[in-house]
């Protein structure tokens, strides 16, 4: 900026026809220009530190665990966990498979790739993650695979005899149809499975069985539930905002307490209260039942179920719908309303017609920000959801921890990613980032 | 809020009315906070008020749960409390373990994400700054992408460049828990630079002020509270996360929300209890602490005459 200073007449007088210079010469264009891309840049060495830090430790390892989501090497390479070396797994199939086209019948020459790649799976121990790979997309498929991987060095010619031998199940021509998908790392097929599709014998892409869908429904459920939390939000949110909004500044403030104490409590500790007010034992049960109201032996189940989900998450996710509606319902002008008032609106009228649509921009910014973090909530579902009160963040800590299908978890995060991140675009767009406030 | 005089009859029950209902939805606020801190001094393995606690019977209450939480995984829990005893609890208690775990973590991440979060805020918050509007948005992203998806990336992440043969102890955890709390300092340091009045560094400047001296005496001063109120932010985070600690930290990286989660998965005792009532009363304090800056901000800023 210092170097942009207008400099005095002699300049002028000395280059007419160039137009305004600095002190130094130069043109003041450029010299502002110059000016300009320097506080630019400044501007971006403050913020490049942090921007290089989130990317990696946010952008880069999300983007990792997406790659995750299309790509598994559980067929095709073996890596020591000792030494490190690398063994690729099923070349022999790889290339029977390249040279017959998808369809043709297993003959005597894929079986004998089969056995030499056996051969290898049983040198280097791989056979289970191996049949883990294929086990994923048709299950019961791991053991035919260390079962036939433990025989390997005692098969002999003819082996298309000898392997079905071991199991009928080596000529399902579906474990070949997987073996042939399996034998290239890259895969949309966690996709399909994330979507209660899978790919019949033929690699045309179909429902599964109605008794093994499960992800739709659950994402259905995610949705439908943080739907009903965020109305339920809005619902408890709507009056107290207003009421805060209206009071006067010094009461409102001692009322705000009241939203902000448990905004500012650990997750934990609300949902633990949950569990010790809501539990069939609990304080309200009790309570019920020492006022009449309720017998001591139909109690109500009000824990461990979809109720609990919604009552928690409700709780928990009040305060962020109560804050952008009490910083929109602030600054609205009462004078409107009794203007309304005065041309003869009855108290409703002016609410509906008046108030109301002046609070919709904080009811948008908060049911889209409850919304968000609704639908990707864990904690509170997984302590007091029981069965069907889990969510779709449930689903994939059971496949990370539990079933250890990574590639699937990764393909169900990265479809809620994306519907989390479309939520996100929308909520700058109509928002606007810099409009979230904390307190 | 008062009622006009000229209110009818209707307006008069609905006004009263609506009235009971804040009051119910205020209750359902806080009713879960205050439930558990008479619970915790429970005398009997109960999550239910017994009637000697309703009868206000000192028998009925006692500091039990307290106490387990101090001798909880002590070597001799029963030995007279002397030196030793204390000694052995500082050591081997796991509460305490997981306190000091947690306030360690915290402390780093809490550095980290100030430290770069404000120096980035300043930068945002100039009109210069290129490409504004999509970098704040990477920068606020780790408090929207829920956190499953954070925990499994970052799994994959820190077991692919195998973190924890570096021998930095919690490296992984702290990285992680200063990028979830980046985002509370960007929103809260921006907000306090909103108003900020740029004539103020230019005159400073024209004093001769270096730029540093410049941000030190009159930049700094002005946005202190925004910074520290987004300290406590990222602080607050990292010490309720649980997540992300069971997903990446090791063993023995046990914090004070990771205890208590597996308490209340195996089975929940008053002692949880009593550790969320301590939880209560420390987010009681930081609330305090966070309003008191707020308005201080608003002080020096002359946005409120108060």
């Amino acid at each position: 900026m210092t170097d942009a200073t207008f400099s005095p007449d002699e300049d002028v007088a000395k280059a007419p026809a160039k137009g305004l210079t600095t002190a130094d010469g130069r043109p003041l264009k450029q010299a502002l220009a110059r000016a300009q891309s320097h506080a630019r840049w400044r501007a971006f060495f403050l913020v490049a530190p942090l921007l290089a830090f989130i990317l990696l430790t946010f952008v880069v390892p999300i983007g990792q665990m997406l790659h995750r989501s299309v790509y598994n090497d559980g067929f095709t390479l073996h890596e020591d966990i000792g030494s490190g070396t690398q063994t690729p797994l099923m070349t022999n199939l790889k290339t029977w498979f390249k040279d017959n086209p998808a369809g043709t019948d297993p003959d005597e020459a894929a079986f004998a790739a089969l056995a030499a790649d056996l051969l290898v799976l049983r040198e280097v121990k791989a056979a289970g993650q191996a049949g883990t790979r294929i086990n994923y997309e048709l299950s019961g498929s791991r053991s035919m695979f260390t079962k036939a991987a433990r025989r390997a060095k005692k098969l002999e010619p003819p082996y298309k005899e000898a392997i079905l031998d071991l199991d009928e199940d080596w000529g399902d021509p579906m474990l070949w149809r997987v073996m042939r998908d399996a034998t290239s790392a890259y895969t949309a097929n966690f996709y399909l499975a994330a979507m209660d599709r899978t790919k019949d014998v033929d690699g045309n892409v179909v429902s599964v069985n109605e008794n093994r869908q499960v992800y739709v429904k659950l994402f259905t459920r995610t949705l439908m539930l943080s739907l009903l939390i965020t109305f339920l939000c809005f619902l408890l949110a709507y009056p107290i905002a207003h009421l805060l909004a209206t009071l006067p500044l010094a009461k409102s403030n001692l009322l705000m307490i009241l939203v902000l104490l448990p905004f500012w409590t650990s997750l934990l500790v609300r949902t633990t209260s949950w569990m010790v007010l809501l539990q069939s034992q609990g304080v309200v049960n009790d309570a019920l039942v020492s006022m009449g109201l309720l017998g001591d032996e139909n109690r109500l189940q009000m824990m461990y179920n979809q109720l609990g989900t919604i009552i928690a998450m409700t709780h928990i996710l009040l305060p962020f719908m109560v804050l952008p509606l009490y910083s929109v319902m602030r600054p609205i002008n009462p004078s409107y309303v009794r203007a309304a008032r005065s041309l003869g609106a009855t108290s409703w009228t002016a609410f509906r017609r008046i108030y109301f649509p002046q609070t919709v921009p904080g009811i948008g910014a908060g049911a889209l920000l409850v919304f968000i973090l609704a639908v990707g909530y864990y904690i509170t579902p997984a302590l007091v959801g029981g069965a069907d009160g889990q969510l779709i963040s449930n689903l994939i800590a059971f496949h990370m921890q539990k079933s250890l299908n990574w590639s699937l978890a990764a393909a169900l995060a990265a479809l809620l990613l994306g519907g989390i991140l479309l939520l996100y675009w929308l909520y700058d767009r109509l928002v606007g980032i810099d409009n979230l406030k904390l307190g | 809020m008062a009622l006009p005089k000229h209110a009818s009859r209707l307006e008069r029950i609905w006004h009263y009315t609506y009235l009971v209902i804040c009051a119910l939805i205020f209750l359902f606020l806080m009713a879960p906070i205050l439930v558990v801190i008479p619970l915790s001094f429970n005398a009997e393995p109960y999550f239910t008020f017994t009637e000697k606690m309703l009868r206000l019977d000192p028998e009925g209450y006692s500091t039990r749960w307290y106490d387990l939480l101090l001798t909880f995984g002590m070597q001799a829990p029963d030995a007279a409390r002397d030196g030793s005893w204390w000694a052995d609890a500082w050591s081997n208690a796991a509460w305490i373990q997981a306190t000091k775990n947690s306030i360690i973590i915290g402390f780093f991440s809490t550095l980290l994400a100030t430290v770069l979060g404000t120096i980035a805020a300043l930068g945002l918050s100039r009109p210069e700054m290129p490409g504004r509007r999509v970098i704040m948005a990477i920068l606020i992203s780790p408090m929207i992408v829920p956190i499953i998806i954070v925990a499994t990336g970052l799994f994959f992440f820190y077991s692919a460049i195998s973190i924890q043969d570096w021998g930095i102890p919690y490296l992984g955890v702290i990285l992680a828990h200063a990028t979830l709390g980046i985002p509370f300092v960007i929103i809260t340091v921006t907000a306090t630079l909103v108003g900020f009045d740029h004539s103020l560094t230019r005159a400073a400047a024209s004093m001769g002020a270096s730029p540093t001296l410049t941000f030190l005496r009159v930049q700094m001063p002005l946005i202190l509270p925004g910074v520290i109120s987004g300290a406590l932010f990222a602080f607050v985070t990292s010490f309720d996360e649980v997540v992300v600690v069971l997903f990446v930290g090791g063993l023995d990286e046990q914090t004070i929300p990771r205890q208590m989660w597996n308490g209340i998965r195996e089975q929940i005792s008053p002692a949880i209890l009593s550790v969320a009532t301590i939880l209560v009363l420390i987010s009681i304090a930081l609330l305090t602490t966070v309003e008191l800056l707020r308005r201080r901000s608003e002080k020096l800023r002359g946005l409120s005459p108060g």
